[in-house]
């Protein structure tokens, strides 16, 4: 494909670049907060999937796997505009924020799952040797080692959930995508606005993806 | 909700998702093979333009990759597209980079000795991909590919962004009319949950009747069972001391 210069206006790309630096403070910022809730939720669930009770087990099973299998851009339309209703008010930010952390959560706690039953049986044997409390079975001996081999994967899901905050653009969150959005309105001017946004995602998205290949190699022995 | 807006919004705009899934599917099947493969080539430059497609397609968000080719793509090439190929464009091409690394990991799977036999019996490149990689690689492929559809079916929700009428601006379209946001959204929720439940429930019969089928036969004949009598009339053909094939 040849890319016409004529077509190409730098002006546009300089005109843009304010707006651009807010956009990524808001991406990083709905990272931020979505990696949060999402890797402390996703935690929650993967305590709850092996909880004594079957009672807490199959409601928490079908309720993620009913978040996990249906449409972010769905669940973010239907905490957006079904909350109010109830006389529950977010911001839109707010609101993308937990949509994203909380889709993002059924996919972590799978990590956490595989993690948790990847350590030894051993070290169960070991902690009921010892005869440690439940809880510190959990917070001594197993989460230590677990959270250390699902960190790389995570970070996979941090990734992902980056790929997935220009979503949020559909609620008018002004991040990267809405910005270039706006931008591109006033001016009509939408090639240097998304393709600028567009590389962006691929500047940002790379060398990450590079430094957790890193890291999965240091972490995972 | 009125009966007027589920026919002639909700129904249509199922038989959109799966239109649009079944397309995209395709497209993306197709790339998947392509570059899955062009990065087991043995020319590195190959490899080198396959992986960087991967790189570059992986990387980007696919709502960004929708509206560049939607919006820029026609301003570049001047040519519009219409939304919905668009959207199948984008859909397919991102989720294509994403199938290449299955399609690649399962074929590095494939036992190295069974690349050697396909060596041994002359077989060139393209026989050997075809008659003993491929056949051994795609059962493995399944699991990860039905993830990846229900990612596929899921993503579809994003072109409601184009205006194309799928489920969620069916949702959209009757929450404006209606202003009942919680039955409407809800429903659409569980349409999309009902389509990926089928969608991997199919995908799981394929695997057990591929797995099934191979697990019979390679226990009883190995590699000759992967091919067709014709191919085994080839193979049986070729001279003793033939050339490499490569």
């Amino acid at each position: 494909m040849i890319i016409a210069a004529d077509k190409w206006d730098w002006g546009a790309v300089s005109d843009f670049m304010p707006h651009f630096w807010d956009g990524v403070l808001t991406t990083l910022q709905i990272l931020a907060l979505g990696s949060l809730i999402s890797f402390s939720v996703g935690l929650v669930w993967a305590l709850a999937f092996r909880a004594p009770s079957r009672f807490v087990r199959w409601p928490v099973g079908i309720i993620t796997e009913f978040i996990r299998n249906t449409p972010l851009l769905v669940q973010l339309f239907f905490l957006f505009f079904v909350l109010p209703e109830w006389d529950i008010q977010f911001s839109a930010l707010t609101t993308g924020v937990i949509a994203i952390g909380l889709h993002y959560s059924t996919y972590t706690a799978q990590v956490y799952r595989a993690g948790i039953e990847a350590v030894p049986v051993g070290q169960w044997e070991a902690a009921r040797a010892l005869s440690l409390p439940y809880r510190h079975t959990w917070t001594a001996v197993i989460l230590p080692q677990a959270i250390r081999r699902v960190i790389p994967a995570l970070g996979n899901y941090v990734i992902a959930m980056l790929k997935d905050t220009p979503l949020l653009a559909s609620i008018g969150v002004l991040e990267l995508l809405q910005q270039a959005r706006l931008e591109a309105a006033q001016t009509f001017q939408y090639t240097e606005a998304l393709t600028v946004v567009g590389v962006a995602f691929i500047v940002i998205a790379y060398p990450s993806s590079l430094l957790l290949r890193a890291l999965e190699r240091r972490l995972v022995v | 909700m009125t009966a007027g807006l589920w026919e002639h919004w909700v129904l249509p705009g199922i038989w959109i998702t799966i239109q649009l899934t079944i397309y995209s599917a395709a497209l993306a099947t197709v790339v998947a093979f392509g570059i899955g493969m062009a990065r087991t080539h043995r020319l590195r430059t190959v490899r080198f333009l396959a992986g960087f497609y991967t790189e570059i397609f992986r990387g980007t968000s696919s709502l960004v990759l929708m509206f560049w080719i939607f919006f820029v793509l026609p301003q570049l090439v001047g040519w519009a597209l219409v939304p919905m190929w668009a959207a199948v464009l984008a859909l397919g091409l991102s989720y294509g980079a994403y199938g290449a690394e299955i399609v690649r990991g399962s074929l590095n799977a494939v036992a190295p000795a069974q690349r050697e036999a396909g060596v041994a019996l002359s077989f060139s490149p393209w026989q050997r991909m075809r008659l003993v990689l491929l056949p051994q690689a795609i059962p493995e492929m399944i699991p990860p590919f039905s993830n990846l559809l229900v990612e596929l079916l899921k993503g579809t929700a994003l072109v409601s962004l184009l205006g194309i009428g799928d489920v969620s601006f069916a949702a959209y379209l009757v929450r404006l009319a209606t202003t009942e946001s919680a039955e409407i959204y809800t429903i659409s929720l569980v349409i999309y949950f009902v389509l990926a439940f089928l969608l991997t429930r199919g995908m799981r019969a394929l695997e057990r009747k591929t797995k099934a089928g191979i697990g019979q036969k390679t226990e009883s004949r190995g590699l000759m069972s992967k091919l067709s009598w014709r191919q085994e009339m080839q193979v049986a053909q070729i001279p003793k001391g033939g050339g490499t094939g490569a």
